[in-house]
This record gives structure tokens, C-alpha cells and sequence, in this order.
């Protein structure tokens, strides 16, 4: 059958096509993005082989250790501008990037070499890697490990593997050490360094209201030399605690024959990638993966976890959903329920959407001056004049970055309220004003708890929006590392006045601040990935409750 | 209210007012005097005198639009829900004016309770519909509730129905037991009046017979008055019957009178079918 162009447009089939295809468009567009990210992110957590080559360049020829991290062809008439000798047929050639580590030594990480300069490239069994506390990887040939100075194991007299097998438990050795220092510095020192704090405050906020009798000032400084027993109890332990975490080295040659001694105390990991079997790499992926996740920045944030980060994140968008909902709701009620609909109503209405298109920074130049500048000075000056002049709510903190986040996503709220207050039929406020409710019980009884669904819609909008803003985040309360998260074990737990990490923010701190932009930028995509994840997560959770409350106010639809 | 709002009241002339039949027999719930009623410039609702007795069914007949909905409103005041709706008049219930400036309409609505065309249960459980008017009272004694639930709900012949899953949504119910589930919800306030708007209109006809039985098992107890489009349930559930015709009052008068006898000719043609 054939149906001529004119009928076929009007049956309406090529706005079908089209729709389909804008949709199939972006789906692949989604998918392309999250695959770029995945990739290039997770990738960076796999064990590469390490690779042992003669780098020829000319006539000098010298040896190279390191892993390759990328290829790309390089046009051939760039190199010979470089002072490169390429025959004319060729127009270009391959070059690849090879971590060579080692920034101590050479002061490099990276170099890219042509794959043609690369000669009798082998992976030699006996070349490992190593995960340093600074000056980034390590990649060499093991020689001995030393205990106080003096060998315990050497590869010529015990033989590599021994060398290794005592390499890996004295890592282990050293870092449950770290992990006691670590336990010690944060947990405990932390909480008395607290507790000092506050000591300090009380005899200054005693000071100023001038009540500081001899009594009280006696106990504050009983209580403050208890402190500083305990502190000095643990001063005693730590320094055991780092003399025996110093005890062991490696000596270690680099690919220029240079031999280094290294500090097993600085060690995080050592592996050799060469020797490891597919599983051994799939269980390291996993682990460099969970640390990524669980464990807290190293060096400048290019190394390490971002824990603090997703904390950050997660909290603040929750204490921002907190915030922004009763905001939202009873502007909401008021403009739908009890506003008279007129001019003015109109007016607030339209002011209230074009809120939703400021810009971002304005919100945080906003959340700065008034927020923390005005509210935060006040209260300072109000309730913590003892700490004086250091601000405690007149500084950027996760409480003012959260007020900030709620007031820029707020007018979704409203409108999707206002929406879903509109939606509730006229015969459920009857029904109960007929039983004698006021319009207020009537509000909250019945009317509020019909329309959750609706404000829940609003509450992922607002989440969606907010965990992905970065730019006021800057300015009210987002650090490239805090030193602290803002819930901790110290009373009151809850710590709104610290500054936070962002996930948005580090990936913007780790791509462009970073030192070390080679070594960086795998974790931008792995950051952005896990971002996404997040945002992904927080929205499909508040989804699922909105599904269980729309379950529950269902009402029979006819 | 600015003044440009108010309509204009034509007075209407004595004469066009049905004087309220006096029905010596019976104790009066409600009065109604002189009611005049205006959406905006229309007027709904012309000069409407009527005594509606206490303990009795008064159903209010008529086609569509002639106002007996929006009369029915006017005992609990739900006609202040819309906007330039003004009521001229007196409705004394119980002796009292329930238009008077005094009067808290919160008040008056629990002791007029009202059963609309449709359904409308509270998505909440069974018992909690049941119990909402007594929660919004301030009750909270849990044995004073559950009491109440159950001579609601028994008065509204649904308990033995329903007894096993009070916890249940009430949503989960089909559309007769919701429309009796709503009847115990009004009556669980212990309302002196209960308005039913067409209360089976949206029903089959064996939940349209419980209703009606129900009717009749509660006009022992309280004053109610039925709104129906339906003459034969009229005929059938009520005492006395008015049967209105373009907002006005056409005849009023016991049932049996009002079927057999009509004094109208307005009535009799509606009655027998003739008039459309």
C-alpha cells in the first residue's frame, strides 16, 4: 500500500519520528557523557603494567621505568620543527604519555616520549611501583630493606622474593602504626584540643559578664591541667609511636641508577603489576576504589579519597532540603490559601519564578552579605562574644551555604506546592469544613498531607538543583580542605559553623588549582562520575518516597 | 466588599413569597425567612420561606439549577466558600439566626453536618475518617473514639462490614459502603441536622436501598433533609417534600399530599413527568 507525502504528514507519523529521534538523541547524549566520565575516571584505579624500555634519542640511549597512562598521534612536521630527523613519507607518528614518578628524583611525573625512541621494551617481573605520602609514585627496582639503617634483606643475598615478602609485612608494620598515630592526633587530641577550646571560651565569656570568681577559675584550670596531663600522656605516646613507625626503610634504584633510600613510614602501597594475576588487579581496583571513596585527600587533593567531599555534599543538600521545604510550603499556603488572588498576588507570584533565574553567584554574594556578614555578625556579637574576634556564624560555614542553597531553590518549592495545592479537589476541603474543621485544621489535616507528593516533587527539584550548584558555594562556606567535617564526636556533634568540601568544588579545585595536572585529571572524571552518582542516589531516594506517599493519598481517580 | 459588588436587590412583593406552611403537628429544626441569594449580580435563591421539622425527612425536589443544592448549603453556610455569594435572610436554627454576625461557623457546621454526591473519603484508614470530626473537637481519649467509631459506624449499618479492617484505607471500600462510611463520619459529631446532597446519585441501586434504609433507621435521631433529583426516592424516603422551580419555592408540604395532591400546577407537571 502505498500512501502518498501529503496523507503521511498528516497522519501525524513524521512528528512521531521526530520525537523519537530528538529522544533517542539525547539518551545517547546522557549515556555518552556517563561513559566518557566512567571511563576516563575509573580507569585511573587498575594496576598498569609497568614498563622497562631504553629510551634512545639520537645516540644517547638511557633507561626508562614508568606505566602508560595515553597515546595519541603526534603530526610528524610538528616533530621535525622540533629538531626531530623523520623521513619525508610519514606523516605522523605515535607518542605516549608515561608516568614515570619518581618527582623527588627527576621532578617529573610525566613525560611523553615517541614509541619509536622506545627500544627492547620489556616487563620485567622485579620492577614495582610504590604509593607515596608525598612527592607522588615511585616506580624502581627494589634493593633492600633496612631496619635502623642496617639491612635485614637485600636481593643479592636473600633473593628478590624474600626481599618482597619482608617489604610487604613491614608496610603493614608501619602503616597500622600510622593508623594508631592517625587514631590518636584526629580522635583524641582532637577532642581534648576541643575541650581546651572551650575551656578558653567559658573563663572569656566568665570574663566579660564579669562573673569570674576564684571558685570558677580554679575549676577551669583544674580541669584544663587535666587536659593537659592526658596531652601530655599521649605526646609520650606518639613520639614512641614515631620513632617506631621511622624504624624501617627501602633502599630502592630509580630508572637513572640512582639509589634512594625511602622511609617505609611514607609508604601507603607498594605492588609490582608485572607479577600480579588478573584477580590480584581486580581486588587492587577494588581497594584503590573503596580508598577513593572512604579515605581522606592527600597532597594538594591529587592523591587519595574525598570522603570529606561526599560528606560535605550530602549533608548540605539534606540540611538544605530541611531548610527549604517548611520555607517553601508556607509560602506556598499563604499565596494559594489565604492571599486575596489579585494584582499583588500576581505580582509576588512572577517575582517568585524569576527568582529561579538569577544567577547563581548573585545568591552567593547575597548569602555573603547578609547571611554571613549581617545575621552571622550578630550573632556572633549576640551569643558567642567570648570568642571575639574570631567569628564563629559570622564566617562561611555549611549552615549559611545551606540557607543560601535553600533560598536559590525555593521558588521551585513554591511552584510545585502551589501546584499540587491547586490539584486537591474542592470536595476533600468540603468534606472536612462540613465536619466542622476551620481552614486552617482543614490545611493541615487534610489539604498539606494530600499535597506531599506534590512538594516532594518540588524537594528533588530543589535537591537537583542544589548538589550540582558550585559557584555561591564558593563564597559561603565551601573549602578546597577542611580540616574537620562538620559532624563529629565532640558535643554538640553537629558542627553548622565549619567550613565544608564539595564534590563540585574539588573538581574544579583538583583540574585547574592542582599542581600536578596530569596526575589530576583522572580524578575530575572519577569526581564528576561519583557527583553524579550522588546526585543520582539523593533524587531516586526522594523519588521513592514520593512514590510511597502518592501510593498512600491516591485518591480514586473519576 | 467594595460597593460596586453589591447586587441590586429587587424587592419582590409579598405576594410572591410562599408563606411557610404551618405545621402545627411537629417541632420545628429549622426556619427559614425571607431568604434571598446572590452569586454576583444573579440572583439563586428567591425569597424562600420554609419550616423544616425536627425528626423528620424534608427532601428537596426539583430540576437542575432550581436551587435546591445551593438552599441546602445555606444550613451550613458552605455557600461562604464562594466567592460574592450573599445571603438576605434568616435561617434560625434551633431558634437561633446562623448568619448572625456572633456565630462561629466551625460550630455550626459540626451541628450541621453535610453528605455530598460523591463519596468523599479522607485517604486516610477507615476509623481516622470516622474519628476526624471528634479529633478536630479535641478529643483524644483513645476508648472515647473508639466508641464513638463504632455507634457511628454501627448507626451507619457498615460496622459488621467493616469491623475487620478499620486500620484499612478507606479508598479500599466500594462506592456504597464509602458513601455510608461518609454518613458515619458526619453523624460520629452527633450533628442535630444532616444535609444529604443526592447522596446516591453516584451509587448502584442496592447501595441507593441501603442508603435509604439508612435513612429511614436515622430520622429517629436527627432532623435530615435530602436533596435528590429522583422524585420516586423522595416519594419513598421523606416526610415532607418542597419542590423548588427556578429559585423559588413552588410547594411545600407533607409527602403523600405533595405526590397525591398536588396544589400547583408547576408541581403536578414535574411530578407526572410532563415538564422537562
Amino acid at each position: 500500500m502505498k500512501i502518498g507525502l501529503r496523507q503521511w504528514v498528516a497522519s501525524g507519523s513524521p512528528w512521531i519520528w521526530l520525537n523519537g529521534a530528538a529522544v533517542a538523541v539525547c539518551v545517547f547524549m546522557v549515556i555518552g557523557i556517563l561513559l566518557l566520565i566512567a571511563v576516563r575516571g575509573l580507569g585511573h584505579f587498575w594496576p598498569s603494567d609497568i614498563l622497562l624500555a631504553q629510551y634512545q634519542i639520537k645516540d644517547r640511549s638511557s633507561r626508562i621505568i614508568g606505566e602508560i597512562v595515553d597515546r595519541e598521534q603526534v603530526d610528524a612536521q610538528q616533530l621535525r620543527d622540533a629538531g626531530f630527523v623523520i623521513e619525508n613519507q610519514i606523516d605522523s607518528l605515535p607518542r605516549v604519555l608515561l608516568k614515570v614518578g619518581n618527582r623527588d628524583v627527576t621532578g617529573t611525573d610525566f613525560i611523553w616520549v615517541l614509541g619509536e625512541q622506545l627500544r627492547q621494551i620489556q616487563y620485567a617481573t622485579y620492577l614495582f611501583a610504590m604509593e607515596r605520602r608525598e612527592w607522588g609514585n615511585f616506580y624502581g627496582i627494589l634493593h633492600a630493606v633496612n631496619e635502623s639503617g642496617q639491612p635485614v634483606a637485600t636481593n643479592i643475598d636473600d633473593g628478590d622474593a624474600v626481599v618482597w615478602q619482608v617489604l610487604k609485612s613491614r608496610i603493614a608494620r608501619a602503616l597500622e602504626i600510622r593508623e594508631q598515630i592517625h587514631t590518636i592526633e584526629s580522635q583524641t587530641i582532637g577532642a581534648i584540643n576541643y575541650g581546651l577550646e572551650q575551656l578558653r571560651l567559658r573563663t572569656r565569656e566568665l570574663q566579660l559578664e564579669n562573673r569570674l570568681t576564684a571558685v570558677e577559675s580554679a575549676l577551669i584550670d583544674e580541669q584544663r591541667h587535666a587536659y593537659q596531663e592526658q596531652y601530655a600522656d599521649l605526646q609520650e605516646q606518639l613520639v614512641i609511636l614515631y620513632t617506631s613507625v621511622e624504624r624501617d626503610s627501602l633502599v630502592a634504584e630509580t630508572m637513572d641508577g640512582r639509589s634512594v633510600e625511602i622511609k617505609l613510614s611514607k609508604v601507603v602501597r607498594a605492588y609490582r603489576p608485572n607479577t600480579m594475576s588478573w584477580l590480584d588487579k581486580v581486588i587492587f581496583y577494588f581497594n584503590k576504589l573503596h580508598e577513593f571513596i572512604t579515605e581522606e585527600p592527600r597532597e594538594a587533593n591529587t592523591e587519595g579519597g574525598i570522603f570529606p567531599a561526599i560528606f560535605g555534599t550530602v549533608m548540605m543538600v539534606l540540611l538544605m532540603s530541611v531548610l527549604v521545604t517548611p520555607f517553601g510550603v508556607i509560602a506556598a499556603v499563604y499565596l494559594r490559601e489565604y492571599a486575596r488572588q489579585g494584582t499583588l498576588n500576581r505580582l509576588i507570584r512572577i517575582s517568585v519564578n524569576n527568582l529561579a533565574g538569577v544567577p547563581s553567584i548573585v545568591y552567593g554574594v547575597f548569602g555573603l552579605g547578609f547571611f554571613i556578614y549581617f545575621l552571622g555578625g550578630n550573632i556572633d556579637q549576640l551569643f558567642f562574644p567570648e570568642a571575639l574576634p574570631a567569628p564563629t556564624f559570622g564566617t562561611p560555614g555549611l549552615l549559611w551555604a545551606s540557607l543560601t542553597l535553600a533560598l536559590l531553590t525555593v521558588p521551585v518549592v513554591i511552584v510545585a506546592t502551589e501546584e499540587g495545592l491547586s490539584r486537591i479537589p474542592r470536595s476533600f476541603r468540603e468534606a472536612s469544613l462540613a465536619l466542622g474543621a476551620t481552614k486552617a485544621e482543614t490545611l493541615w489535616r487534610v489539604v498539606l498531607p494530600m499535597s506531599t507528593p506534590a512538594i516532594m516533587t518540588g524537594v528533588i527539584l530543589a535537591v537537583a538543583r542544589a548538589a550540582g550548584e558550585v559557584a555561591p558555594l564558593m563564597l559561603v562556606g565551601v573549602v578546597k580542605l577542611a580540616p574537620s567535617l562538620p559532624v563529629d564526636g565532640n558535643y554538640p556533634f553537629f558542627h553548622l559553623d565549619r567550613k565544608f568540601m564539595h564534590l563540585g568544588f574539588h573538581i574544579y579545585d583538583v583540574g585547574f588549582q592542582s599542581p600536578n595536572v596530569e596526575a589530576a585529571r583522572p580524578l575530575v572524571y572519577a569526581t564528576a562520575l561519583l557527583l553524579v552518582v550522588i546526585i543520582a542516589l539523593l533524587n531516586f531516594s526522594a523519588v521513592a518516597i514520593r512514590n510511597r506517599l502518592r501510593e498512600k493519598y491516591k485518591t480514586l481517580e473519576n | 466588599m467594595s460597593p460596586t459588588r453589591q447586587p441590586k436587590i429587587s424587592i419582590k412583593t409579598t405576594e410572591r413569597c410562599l408563606q411557610p406552611l404551618v405545621l402545627s403537628q411537629e417541632t420545628i429544626a429549622v426556619e427559614v425567612k425571607d431568604l434571598n441569594l446572590y452569586y454576583g449580580d444573579k440572583q439563586a435563591l428567591n425569597c424562600i420561606n420554609m419550616s423544616i421539622p425536627r425528626h423528620r425527612v424534608t427532601a428537596f425536589i426539583g430540576p437542575s439549577g432550581c436551587g435546591k443544592s445551593t438552599l441546602l448549603r445555606c444550613f451550613n453556610r458552605m455557600n461562604d466558600l464562594v466567592d460574592l455569594c450573599q445571603v438576605r435572610g434568616i435561617i434560625s436554627l434551633e431558634g437561633k439566626d446562623i448568619y448572625d454576625r456572633k456565630v462561629d461557623v466551625a460550630e455550626l457546621r459540626r451541628r450541621v453536618g453535610m453528605v455530598f454526591q460523591k463519596p468523599n473519603p479522607f485517604p486516610k484508614s477507615v476509623y481516622e475518617n470516622v474519628a476526624y470530626g471528634l479529633r478536630i473537637q479535641g478529643i483524644r481519649k483513645k476508648h472515647v473514639i473508639d466508641e464513638a467509631v463504632e455507634w457511628a459506624l454501627r448507626s451507619a449499618a457498615l460496622w459488621d462490614e467493616v469491623k475487620d479492617r478499620l486500620q484499612e484505607s478507606a479508598l479500599g471500600l466500594s462506592g456504597g459502603q464509602q458513601q455510608r462510611l461518609v454518613i458515619a463520619r458526619s453523624i460520629a459529631v452527633k450533628p442535630a441536622v444532616l444535609l444529604l446532597d443526592e447522596p446516591a446519585s453516584a451509587l448502584d441501586p442496592i447501595s441507593t436501598l441501603k442508603i435509604e434504609q439508612l435513612i429511614h433507621e436515622l430520622k429517629d435521631r436527627f432532623t435530615i433533609v435530602i436533596v435528590t433529583h429522583n422524585m420516586q426516592q423522595a416519594a419513598r424516603v421523606s416526610d415532607y417534600t418542597a419542590f423548588m422551580y427556578m429559585g423559588d419555592l413552588i410547594e411545600f408540604g407533607s409527602t403523600d399530599d405533595l405526590f397525591t395532591n398536588p396544589h400547583k400546577k408547576q408541581t403536578e407537571d414535574y411530578i407526572t413527568g410532563r415538564y422537562g
